[in-house]
């Protein structure tokens, strides 16, 4: 019998709803308090919730350093990505405007577009400070 | 009212505690107050990302850290005289600056004029009741984007300063501090 | 005295902005320890968000989302700064905390003044 079996239980528990959770404050960020900082914020929680409970062998499986390190950088990719394809489709640089057919659906997938980019940066880069001090330990 | 005068207390026990363990869970607990106290001010977005923030990933941080590094903060070498005449004159400055600021929670003052635009802008232009989200990613959607490129360049540096290579059993960091 | 008493609860959070920006201050300067240092400094940039937010609201107003059931609102341009300026605090807490655990396996020590001793010795 460990020790620590409340805290594996609890956690198995509540992994899903947090990542639950991320995804509405994201989605409906819109329509209520919440975006793309909030939702990054969460989610990167629940993957340190993960590392601290289970230990940093069982986080590096699911998410390894590899593919953290690529994520860093793709949401600012996204980012600036909408930002080039609005300079593309004729208007100023982050012209949402231009993005489809009608100016209030354009600003809308803009916004939508963007807050995803801001998500996967901010995520990400909260587990890989997570690695980085975790895996220079004293040993 | 009474979660200022708490936060109060909580700051005062963050300068006298010493043990650096306390020091980060009260950390917590600060930003725990200070989003409480921004919904009372309505600000609903920045309560949220300031609970999130400073009360979850600031401490997880800074446990981290203190695992790295020691938990006891040494006692003070130098008297504190010094050091509590200039917070004394800044306090006394700033509050005489703060003086001429408008009472609280008045409607006409000239910090309003910027404001009121874009809440009856936002619905029309852009069809996303949020004002702070449509102001943030829209109408001021390059500062946003510096802002990620400001938590990239964070990322970016604390994986240069701290990560090791692939797994080395028992070995020790033989780089030089440059 | 109804004056100053009416005077100090209209102003209270005004000079609880300024006590917590002071105190950040005082630990900055004051003291030794380098992680004590980090955390004043977030000490001093969270007042300032109380500084920034308090001016804009306006009282019977609701948080800046618009819907049909209200028609004052608290203005929304600081709330944008201010959601700005919390992530760029936490990721420069997160870097000098690097630099912390940096400089304690270099010096051995996190403590100002003895990583002063050890510049000064060598």
């Amino acid at each position: 019998m460990r020790l620590d079996i409340i805290l594996r239980v609890t956690t198995k528990l509540l992994l899903p709803l947090m990542l639950l959770f991320a995804a509405y404050v994201q989605f409906h960020g819109d329509f209520g308090p919440g975006g793309g900082f909030q939702a990054g914020v969460i989610a990167g929680a629940t993957f340190i919730l993960y590392g601290l409970i289970y230990g940093l062998g069982a986080v590096m499986r699911v998410l390894p350093m590899a593919l953290v390190e690529t994520l860093i950088p793709l949401g600012v990719l996204i980012y600036a990505g909408v930002g080039v394809f609005a300079m593309l489709a004729g208007g100023n640089f982050l012209d949402y405007t231009r993005l489809a057919h009608e100016p209030a659906h354009g600003q809308e997938l803009g916004v939508f577009l963007v807050e995803v980019g801001v998500f996967v940066t901010v995520s990400s880069t909260m587990l890989a400070i997570f690695y980085a001090l975790a895996g220079r330990g004293r040993r | 009212m009474v979660l200022l005068a708490l936060l109060a207390v909580t700051t005062v026990a963050v300068v006298r505690v010493r043990n650096l363990f306390a020091v980060a869970v009260l950390t917590g607990v600060y930003s725990f107050l200070m989003a409480t106290v921004l919904i009372v001010l309505d600000a609903v977005d920045v309560a949220m990302t300031e609970a999130s923030v400073g009360a979850g990933i600031a401490m997880v941080l800074m446990l981290g850290a203190l695992y790295l590094t020691k938990t006891d903060e040494s006692p003070p070498v130098h008297t504190v005289l010094l050091p509590v005449f200039v917070a004394g004159v800044t306090g006394v400055a700033l509050i005489w600056a703060m003086s001429a600021l408008p009472p609280f929670g008045a409607a006409a003052t000239p910090l309003q004029l910027a404001g009121p635009d874009y809440l009856q802008r936002s619905l029309a232009e852009t069809g996303i009741p949020n004002v702070v989200t449509s102001v943030l990613a829209s109408y001021r959607g390059y500062d946003t984007l510096g802002e990620t490129t400001v938590i990239f360049t964070a990322g970016i540096a604390v994986l240069l300063l701290l990560k090791r290579g692939p797994a080395r059993e028992g070995g020790d960091d033989d780089q030089q501090p440059s | 005295m109804s004056g100053l008493v009416g005077d100090l609860v209209a102003h209270f959070n005004q000079w609880i902005t300024v006590f917590l920006m002071v105190s950040g201050l005082f630990i900055v300067i004051a003291r030794g320890n380098m992680i004590k240092k980090l955390v004043g400094l977030s000490l001093f940039q969270t007042s300032v968000y109380l500084l920034y937010i308090a001016p804009g609201k306006i009282l019977g107003g609701t948080a800046p989302i618009i819907s049909p059931r209200f028609s004052v609102y608290s203005n929304p341009l600081p709330h944008v700064l201010i959601l700005t300026a919390i992530v760029v605090g936490v990721a420069t807490l997160a870097l000098g905390l690097a630099l912390v655990v940096r400089i304690n396996e270099a010096y051995g020590t996190i403590e100002e003044d003895e990583i002063f001793e050890q510049d000064s010795g060598r």
